[in-house]
């Protein structure tokens, strides 16, 4: 049967050190345990079967407390050694976990390993960790081992660093005097002030002005453009809506006198950053970043997934999840410790064909709006960068290209990444300051 | 290896679907355990095809719900069929009735019209439910489907509820367009179908196109392998290395079972389907060709 020669990487292929496969605390031991269980020949790695009372009589529900568990592969234990690995399992998932070793026998290691990958693991980018995890155990099954205060994760206790809005634009407090003429020069004040700050490039600005500058992109009125969804609710105009002119119908006895009519809606499309944090890129990167964060937490009701945000400089990092922080500088932080390549060279074209191919591939980018954002100062292969800016083009919704150089005096787009990418692209904007961001925003509205 | 999985394997090899071990142990704990079944992996790895082949199997009905974005109540669940509704209003005024008397008679399940869901549910564990590519729904109707499937039971405000006799068993697809929620994710026993080794994808290949030589299936299974390493757009799934096999037979003369370089290159296009991955491809040519 051809089966057999199928999982050559299995477990069972591993050298199948655990001798001491036997079942867990809070399974009932389907076998005697002296007798039964080193049944793969393995080195009986003289495993006390004191630990396990008297088998075969547990209700099938009933859980055992842990008790010392030395010798065995026990589901407790490796639902906490894969929780310190990283891998959310949730209680539930132990639980099933013990019933599917218990439906499954529990005799065979690899039996094992299927029964706990199949309730434990809930997406493939665990499976390495998940197999590292269970080899590690079913080699140690045997030794004493008590980890369990070790298993638990980090405790999170981050700081709570909300101070509110910046007030520095603020200048005075208003409504204290009640002249007009002061008050007028207040709000003037307080205008240019904002006036200024919009036209202040990044690069320039003062920390005090950067911060100033990040509380007003937070405040920014950031719309997720839209698209057409296929579902129509209630509403006037639109097409008639048969079940409810019914239900109308009804209470007149059956005559039709009011129709009631549905229409389509709108749904928000995802919009997809991919920000170059190479160099002097990374204050216009963070700039973005905050954008992002913005977005994200917008009116739809499901914005928080509408977003995505992709790190490169010289490989593609993923920011989607550090943009999760309640905080945008922790989050900024976070992302900022991600992209290990912070600061270093670019390589454009790479990371476009990295975004396309990896997350392309997954529909990621399908019907998005695709913000990217360099100086196109590209040290790679123009023609992949070419080449991929055409796929990303073809794949997405728009594609914008955010150039921060493009704000300064006598710009013209003549770098070899700039030239590359451009025909590719549907719409070229600064993005060296405030103004320009707000601008970003807008064409992030108006794409549709 | 547990006899019930062992017994699962020959049931879908008798189907000519050439499954692992992993995959019909996650099936039987699927069953034995009463949880749907989440699967993934890349497209055309046998993922709805494995539905199809338990249906057969259990000699259940496969029934089948494809998502898509604005799935609703409507077209997953059940709808009332108002035409005929409107056609008793008619009818009963004509008898001179009052048509606001016989609300309840309106609601009635002859005017229920049956969607995938109800219809799994009705059956119970004669069928297989297929929620395929539940990762194109919307996160709304993912939770909506969590809920039927915990309870095994739906509600219909004018009838009462409907309760399944037994749980269906119920297979989920994803291609992984966006993450699923946790909540699903828990519930679901997951397994993920990778692309099979080579011995499997020749074995497969084999079962699937019995008119391929098995110098030709290897041959075969060899080169979309070298393929999946190329980095493509769109790898070949086992689905294409099928149709190539195939293709290349027919193009094949009786006896001959080695394509050359001319014929390969006229069939590329039955398993690289994307511009831009054939022009990879033909970069790299004689290093898909060489033996």
């Amino acid at each position: 049967m051809p089966t057999d020669d199928v999982r050559a990487d299995g477990p069972s292929d591993r050298g199948v050190v655990a001798g001491g496969a036997e079942p867990a605390p809070g399974e009932p031991a389907s076998s005697e345990p002296a007798s039964g269980e080193p049944a793969s020949g393995e080195p009986a790695s003289g495993e006390p079967p004191s630990g396990e009372p008297a088998p075969g009589e547990l209700a099938p529900g009933e859980q055992r407390p842990p008790g010392p568990a030395e010798g065995t592969l026990g589901v407790q234990l490796l639902g906490e050694a894969l929780r310190a690995s990283g891998v959310a399992v949730g209680t539930g998932q132990l639980v099933r976990c013990r019933r599917a070793v218990r439906v499954l026998g529990g005799q065979d290691l690899a039996d094992r390993y299927w029964a706990a990958r199949t309730t434990m693991i809930t997406d493939p980018g665990d499976l390495d960790v998940f197999d590292r995890v269970f080899q590690v155990l079913a080699a140690r099954a045997g030794e004493p081992h008590r980890s369990r205060g070790a298993a638990r994760g980090p405790t999170h206790d981050t700081p709570e660093a909300h101070e509110g809005p910046d007030s520095h634009i603020e200048v005075g407090a208003p409504g204290e005097d009640g002249e007009d003429g002061e008050r007028g020069a207040i709000v003037g004040a307080r205008a240019s002030a904002h006036e200024r700050l919009r036209h202040r490039r990044f690069d320039r600005a003062s920390d005090e002005e950067r911060a100033q500058i990040a509380a007003l992109i937070d405040q920014l009125p950031t719309v997720l453009p839209r698209r057409r969804a296929r579902r129509r609710r209630p509403g006037a105009g639109g097409t008639l809506d048969v079940e409810r002119t019914l239900r109308r119908a009804l209470h007149t006895d059956g005559e039709l006198i009011t129709h009631a009519t549905r229409r389509r809606v709108d749904r928000p499309r995802r919009v997809v950053l991919l920000l170059d944090v190479s160099g002097s890129m990374t204050v216009y990167a963070g700039a973005l970043l905050r954008l992002g964060i913005a977005l994200r937490r917008g009116a739809a009701r499901d914005a928080s997934q509408r977003v995505e945000v992709f790190a490169f400089a010289t490989r593609l990092t993923r920011l989607t999840e550090a943009l999760g922080a309640e905080d945008p500088d922790a989050a900024i932080a976070a992302a900022a410790g991600e992209v290990r390549d912070w600061d270093g060279g670019t390589r454009i074209g790479a990371a476009v064909d990295g975004l396309v191919r990896t997350w392309g591939r997954r529909g990621v980018l399908r019907g998005a709006v695709v913000v990217c954002c360099s100086d196109g100062l590209e040290r790679g292969d123009p023609d992949l960068l070419a080449a991929a800016m055409a796929r990303l083009q073809r794949t997405a919704h728009r594609v914008v290209w955010v150039n921060p150089l493009a704000g300064g005096d006598g710009f013209a787009p003549t770098q070899r990444g700039m030239v590359a990418a451009l025909p590719h692209v549907d719409v070229f904007l600064p993005g060296h300051d405030l103004a320009a961001i707000e601008d970003l925003v807008a064409v992030l509205r108006a794409a549709r | 290896m547990n006899a019930d999985v062992a017994a699962l394997l020959e049931a879908l090899e008798s189907q000519a679907y050439l499954a692992d071990r992993g995959l019909a142990t996650a099936v039987h704990l699927a069953r034995s355990l009463g949880r749907p079944l989440l699967l993934e992996g890349d497209a055309g790895v046998g993922k709805t095809e494995l539905a199809k082949v338990l249906a057969t199997i259990g000699q259940a009905e496969l029934v089948r719900l494809q998502c898509h974005e604005g799935l609703d109540r409507d077209q997953a669940l059940y709808s009332w069929d108002h035409a005929r509704q409107l056609l008793q209003l008619r009818a009963l005024e004509a008898s001179g009735e009052r048509p606001a008397d016989h609300v309840g008679a309106l609601y009635d399940e002859r005017f229920l019209l049956e969607r995938p869901l109800l219809r799994a549910l009705r059956l119970g564990e004669g069928a297989v439910l297929l929620v395929d590519e539940i990762d194109r729904a919307d996160d709304e109707f993912e939770a909506f489907l969590l809920e039927l499937l915990a309870d095994g039971q739906v509600s219909v405000p004018e009838l009462g509820t409907i309760t399944t006799p037994t749980m269906p068993l119920v297979v989920l697809t994803s291609n992984r367009t966006r993450e699923l929620s946790d909540a699903l994710k828990r519930r679901c026993l997951y397994h993920w179908i990778g692309h099979p080794d080579r011995a499997r994808e020749i074995a497969i290949i084999r079962v699937r196109a019995p008119a391929v030589p098995e110098a030709l299936a290897r041959r075969v299974a060899t080169m979309v392998a070298r393929l999946r390493g190329m980095d493509l757009y769109k790898p070949p799934g086992v689905a294409e290395s099928i149709d190539w096999a195939r293709v290349l037979t027919a193009q094949l003369g009786a006896g001959v079972v080695e394509p050359d370089a001319e014929l390969v290159g006229d069939t590329l296009g039955v398993v690289v389907k994307d511009h831009d991955d054939l022009q990879r491809v033909h970069a790299a040519f004689d290093e898909l060709l060489a033996s």
